[in-house]
């Protein structure tokens, strides 16, 4: 403990952060609360002097608001498709890699190099992949690699985010760019995990004749447990700002050409907000925060039960 | 079930790739572990002690020689088909699972005809539990543990299956002083009521000598000697297992051997007829003085420490190698204070005579 004649010291030694966090967090937020409950606030009538009600009217306008109900659909599919996958995959990664010597370093890099790439860049690489070419024939000039590859195997090609294309050939564009883009920081969390397990419980396992399988399932996911619950958590929260992926892929219309706003999202909802209707985008804003604030609060639930540290 | 090892040697490879040195971290071993006995492998850091027991267990393979259990050679067998029970240093009880669980967790690999009804498995685990006596403890996590209960966990873990010999990695060496005696004994009953061949590793000689049927000595990789404690220490093979074994450590002393008398400076202590002049190192064993006033040998006295059944007479010489010279006699004997100089008589079978430059011993 800091003696109390000390305590103005310590607080002397905080005032950098204490300073940084009131101006560009506690004010933002107090200010987001506040726009939020201001009827139809803009930032221009405030400036202008417009005098605005009290009330809750942007927050039943949000909800009100047909395009809202598309964002929370596809922000929440893409988070419970993504989290899940790329956990998933991750762990596998990282258990493969913690098992070879050769190259490791090598491939631990090659796999974290996405996570210092810009992804509006990657995502245009991955637009790029699966694009279609339309040519004036009945099949496109070009059909992309992925599609290439498909028909190597011998499917048929899919339209994947051009006019015209489906849903779910939408949907599944972005889980594996998500993915792809998730990937990096789960496997550096896990790998590091990983190579902190003492061996020898490894050993002890050997001598007892334990399944690789069995291992897996009742040694390294448990004695794992922690950073898994880390990465599912972070995911879920940065599962539901996805913003940029979709721009990346499919540019500011948040969808395919013909079907703008079909992949649109809650983040997306509150950038299209600011500038024209503030008090509509801070609402929605603290409802994306509270649906956050929620499903954190579950997740730190379930992984308390199943968590051992 | 009999351990035997036949020419075992593991040589790891240089780390530093440039130097190229291999090292022989076990050197050409062959001795058999009867069967049903209990076995302390004893050296110093860097023996080679810790990698004959995981040589044995499976879990490292020889670089060359054989393994035989009984008479199965078990040299390419991997861990988990050898039938070993191994406890780690630091005993590697899983954290996540309870005291039950870690015990019942070898029994659940088991498979195809070995495979056991829960009930079956419960039974065994809980007779394991009671040998160690930690029934009372099964659904507690091994953080809730001291370290003598983990201790025992991890025996009971290693035993569950019943292992044609077990295996202990430095057993005592992570417990407290009080503990470790207390644990010692408890390995040794264990030991005796499941009369499985026992191996265990240790750098303590005292902890060796305590409880072992026997005791194999080691020094950077080569065997020194194999037998019964008393038997090592009444009769070393050389200079290092002599200094090894035994506490207070034994006194040693530079000498020479002229005209059929040993003399330690210029003092001829004992009559050897049998070995020609040559200079040797000379190693008594505290308990061999006798404090005499006609006696061969004289010792400048430094002090007396007194510990109620035995005294210890602390005095220096100018031969010694060691900064002090420790006789240890019963406290009846009375020593007078007064003195500067004490003379002692030596008890021959308490002297042992080394070749000065080879360390061996030559017996007279």
């Amino acid at each position: 403990m800091v003696d109390s004649k000390q305590q103005w010291k310590a607080w002397l030694y905080l005032s950098p952060a204490v300073v940084l966090l009131l101006i560009f967090t506690v004010w933002p937020i107090y200010n987001t609360i506040k726009m939020s409950l201001l009827e139809g606030f803009t930032t221009m009538g405030s400036v202008n002097g417009v005098q605005y009600q009290f009330g809750f009217g942007n927050f039943t306008r949000v909800l009100q608001y047909p395009g809202f109900i598309t964002c929370l659909k596809n922000t929440v599919l893409l988070c419970v498709l993504t989290v899940p996958i790329s956990t998933f995959l991750a762990l596998l990664i990282a258990v493969c890699l913690n098992a070879i010597r050769p190259l490791q370093r090598l491939l631990q890099t090659i796999f974290f190099l996405p996570y210092v790439t810009n992804s509006i860049a990657i995502g245009m690489v991955f637009a790029a992949m699966f694009n279609m070419i339309m040519g004036g024939g009945a099949r496109p000039d070009s059909v992309g690699i992925i599609n290439n590859v498909l028909e190597a195997l011998g499917l048929n090609y899919i339209n994947w985010l051009n006019y015209g294309s489906s849903y779910w050939a939408n949907i599944a564009v972005m889980v594996v760019y998500i993915v792809w883009n998730a990937l990096p920081f789960k496997i550096l969390i896990l790998l590091g995990g990983l190579q902190s397990v003492n061996k020898q419980y490894y050993d002890a396992a050997k001598v007892d004749g334990t399944s690789k399988v069995r291992t897996f399932t009742r040694i390294t996911v448990p004695l794992l447990s922690p950073m898994i619950a880390y990465v599912v958590i972070t995911g879920f929260i940065g599962g539901f700002k996805e913003y940029s992926s979709i721009v990346g892929i499919f540019g500011e219309s948040m969808g395919p050409v013909g079907n703008p706003y079909s992949l649109d999202t809650m983040v997306g909802f509150i950038y299209r907000a600011i500038g024209n209707q503030e008090g509509t985008a801070s609402a929605a804003a603290l409802i994306l925060f509270a649906i956050i604030f929620v499903v954190t609060m579950i997740n730190l639930a379930v992984s308390k039960k199943n968590t051992h540290y | 079930m009999k351990v035997e090892l036949r020419n075992l040697t593991k040589i790891f490879p240089s780390r530093n790739k440039k130097s190229g040195e291999e090292v022989v971290a076990v050197n050409d071993f062959t001795f058999t572990i009867p069967d049903g006995k209990l076995v302390g492998l004893l050296g110093p850091s860097g023996c080679g002690k810790s990698t004959t027991l995981y040589m044995i267990s499976g879990l490292q393979k020889p670089s060359s020689g054989q393994i035989f259990f009984g008479e199965e050679d078990v040299t390419e067998l991997s861990p988990e088909n050898r039938g070993v029970g191994l406890v780690f240093q630091n005993y590697a009880l899983y954290p996540h699972l309870t005291v039950k669980q870690n015990i019942l967790f070898p029994l659940q690999n088991l498979k195809g005809a070995d495979k056991l009804t829960k009930d079956e498995m419960l039974e065994k685990a809980e007779y394991a539990a009671k040998l160690v006596q930690i029934d009372e403890l099964m659904d507690r996590k091994p953080s809730e543990l001291s370290g003598g209960q983990q201790q025992r966990v991890a025996i009971a873990r290693a035993l569950v299956k019943m292992p044609r010999v077990l295996l202990l990695d430095e057993p005592l060496s992570n417990l407290d002083a009080r503990l470790r005696l207390q644990t010692r004994e408890e390995i040794r009953r264990i030991q005796k009521e499941t009369g499985i061949t026992t191996v265990f590793v240790t750098h303590d000689q005292e902890e060796a000598m305590s409880i072992s049927d026997m005791i194999v000595v080691m020094k950077l990789g080569v065997l020194q000697q194999i037998g019964k404690p008393q038997d090592i220490y009444d009769d070393p093979t050389n200079l290092f297992v002599a200094k090894f074994l035994g506490t207070p450590p034994i006194n040693v002393f530079s000498g020479r051997v002229e005209g059929g008398k040993l003399y330690i400076g210029e003092d001829a202590v004992l009559d050897v007829p049998a070995i020609e002049d040559k200079n040797v190192t000379v190693g008594v064993r505290p308990e061999g003085f006798i404090p005499d006033e006609n006696g061969a040998f004289t010792c400048l006295l430094s002090n007396i420490e007194v510990m109620g059944r035995d005294m210890s007479i602390v005095c220096k010489n100018e031969a010694s190698l060691n900064p002090i010279v420790r006789a240890i006699v019963n406290s009846d004997i009375k020593v007078d204070y007064s003195k500067v100089n004490v003379k002692f008589a030596l008890k021959p079978h308490k002297v042992f005579i080394f070749d000065a430059e080879t360390e061996e011993r030559i017996y007279f």
